[in-house]
């Protein structure tokens, strides 16, 4: 049975199309095919997360107006097996997404592909709506600070009313919390929320603790997910994210303050 | 007067581009008495001058009872007159049949017959306006319509962020955590069996003696009856406790319950 995820945040800048991308593509690397849709009409970034924006010749809109077929709008992923994208268009804007038009889509990927994730726009307008309109499971995307906690809020609270599941009475939409930008030390200072602070105010079960990390800036500005850099720790955080999401028991890492030994700290010293 | 809409709303199909839902408003009644007198909007003048915040751009209902003998006339001027004067003439009320149908050619309502106008008086002094004109505001950003005459409601699921509940005619309770910018509003008592974080309105139509009850107290604003209070005026002491809060008076009292 093919599940329609949706990683959203209300907030903008939190982190979802770093996400979508890492997701997408652990998926993929455990073995499920995958695919992986741009809803951010207008302010497309997921092409670049990708790596793909060369290659995008038709997209979702184009498929949603019948100007093109779905398979003329799939971008297969050079790197990673069982991972295509989606990509949308630059010149329109969310508008241009039509309900029926969307369901159509979902419902020839759901043929197809085992994992469909929905990349959301930040917000909780129509680009929003729209993207989680149709899901079936939710990542919330939040970061360890107030604004972003009560956006995350709202999000969840919309995703209780408006989603279908929601409008015909289905088992409601699974909810996850994916936790980024996590800096152990700053939790420490107290200048960040701590993990329980999060769990508190969302009580949400949680998916996974992404620390803040340099990589994630380098994968960006290469085009290749995160996920796909193993030495980098925001990189494992997503692949341990990816596993418990498949229903593995994994011990959340990154969220202590690293301490150096006092051999390294000597070595500081006199540098 | 208080004028509740209908809100007759399905769940299943609303379109996309707008909402239809039931409002409660308090408005103001300009009882009609004289209308030839040569100082009418002179002395109209004066009486907003005396609390020009409470009046400026006030929704306002004309009163016709006072002129059914009077023939008709002509609304239209008369609405353009108390636009001058910065009132908002919305309808009227208790006309005849000729001067409703006037109104409705000026783009005016027609408000109820059997519900009596009570004349409301105008706060002594400028500095009380404000709370009374909050006071009298309808709550704002409904999403979930309240629908009529259902009474109390009890609420499992956590309420979220921007989610707004009302308990028409009834008690609301809820058996979980209140998101800071969540609403809850109730004609009678409010009962959070949880953590409060957001706002908190109980006998929203005029019920004095609602109270609200909630396990720890970190609302942002509780009212009673429109009698409001904000985060930032509780004492520090109460914030967290398990407290009951009711009106004494003209008074909010928040009072431990353990």
């Amino acid at each position: 049975m093919s599940k329609v995820i949706v990683i959203t945040s209300g907030k903008g800048g939190v982190g979802k199309t770093t996400t979508s991308a890492s997701f997408a593509a652990g998926l993929a690397l455990q073995g499920h095919k995958t695919v992986v849709i741009d809803f951010d009409v207008g302010l497309r970034n997921l092409d670049l997360l990708m790596g793909c924006e060369r290659r995008v010749v038709f997209d979702f809109i184009n498929v949603i107006n019948g100007d093109a077929r779905l398979k003329q709008a799939l971008i297969k992923d050079k790197r990673v097996d069982n991972l295509w994208i989606l990509p949308t268009s630059q010149t329109r804007d969310k508008d241009a997404l039509k309900k029926p038009g969307v369901e159509q889509v979902l419902d020839t990927l759901r043929e197809e592909f085992d994992y469909i994730i929905c990349d959301s726009p930040a917000g909780i307008e129509k680009g929003a709506l729209m993207s989680l309109y149709f899901a079936d499971e939710a990542i919330i995307v939040t970061n360890p600070e107030i604004s972003s906690v009560r956006d995350s809020d709202r999000i969840l609270g919309v995703l209780a009313s408006r989603s279908r599941r929601a409008e015909q009475d289905l088992e409601p939409v699974k909810e996850h919390l994916l936790l980024t930008r996590y800096d152990p030390k700053r939790v420490e200072r107290g200048e960040m929320l701590t993990v329980e602070d999060v769990l508190e105010i969302l009580a949400i079960p949680l998916l996974g603790v992404i620390p803040e990390n340099q990589s994630v800036l380098r994968a960006s500005n290469i085009g290749a997910p995160v996920i796909l850099d193993t030495e980098s720790s925001a990189g494992q955080a997503y692949y341990d994210s990816v596993s418990r999401f498949l229903g593995e028991t994994l011990e959340h890492r990154f969220i202590t303050p690293e301490r150096k030994g006092l051999f390294q700290r000597l070595l500081r010293r006199t540098a | 007067m208080t004028v509740a809409t209908p809100s007759n709303v399905q769940k299943a199909r609303d379109p996309d581009a707008f909402k239809l839902r039931g409002g409660s408003f308090t408005l103001l009644v300009l009882q009609l008495i004289d209308l030839k007198d040569p100082n009418f909007f002179h002395w109209l003048l004066d009486k907003i001058s005396q609390a020009p915040n409470f009046y400026r751009h006030s929704p306002v209902v004309l009163d016709l009872e006072g002129l059914a003998d009077s023939g008709p006339f002509n609304f239209a001027e008369l609405a353009r007159r108390l636009r001058q004067h910065q009132l908002v003439p919305v309808g009227v009320q208790n006309g005849t049949e000729e001067q409703n149908q006037g109104a409705i050619n000026a783009g005016l309502s027609v408000f109820p017959m059997w519900r009596a106008a009570k004349p409301v008086e105008a706060p002594p002094a400028p500095e009380e306006v404000p709370e009374k004109a909050a006071a009298e505001s309808a709550p704002t950003q409904a999403e979930p319509p309240p629908v009529a005459g259902t009474g109390s409601k009890v609420v499992l699921q956590p309420i979220r962020s921007g989610r707004q509940v009302y308990a028409q005619g009834g008690d609301l309770v809820v058996l979980a955590t209140v998101s800071a910018g969540a609403e809850l509003l109730a004609d009678g008592h409010i009962h959070v069996y949880g953590t409060l974080r957001g706002r908190a309105l109980a006998g929203v139509d005029g019920d004095t003696s609602a109270r609200i009850f909630c396990r720890s107290l970190q609302a942002e604003l509780v009212s009673i009856a429109g009698h409001w209070l904000v985060r930032e005026d509780m004492d520090d002491h109460l914030i967290g406790r398990s407290v009951q809060i009711y009106l004494n008076g003209d008074l909010l009292v928040i009072e431990p319950t353990n």
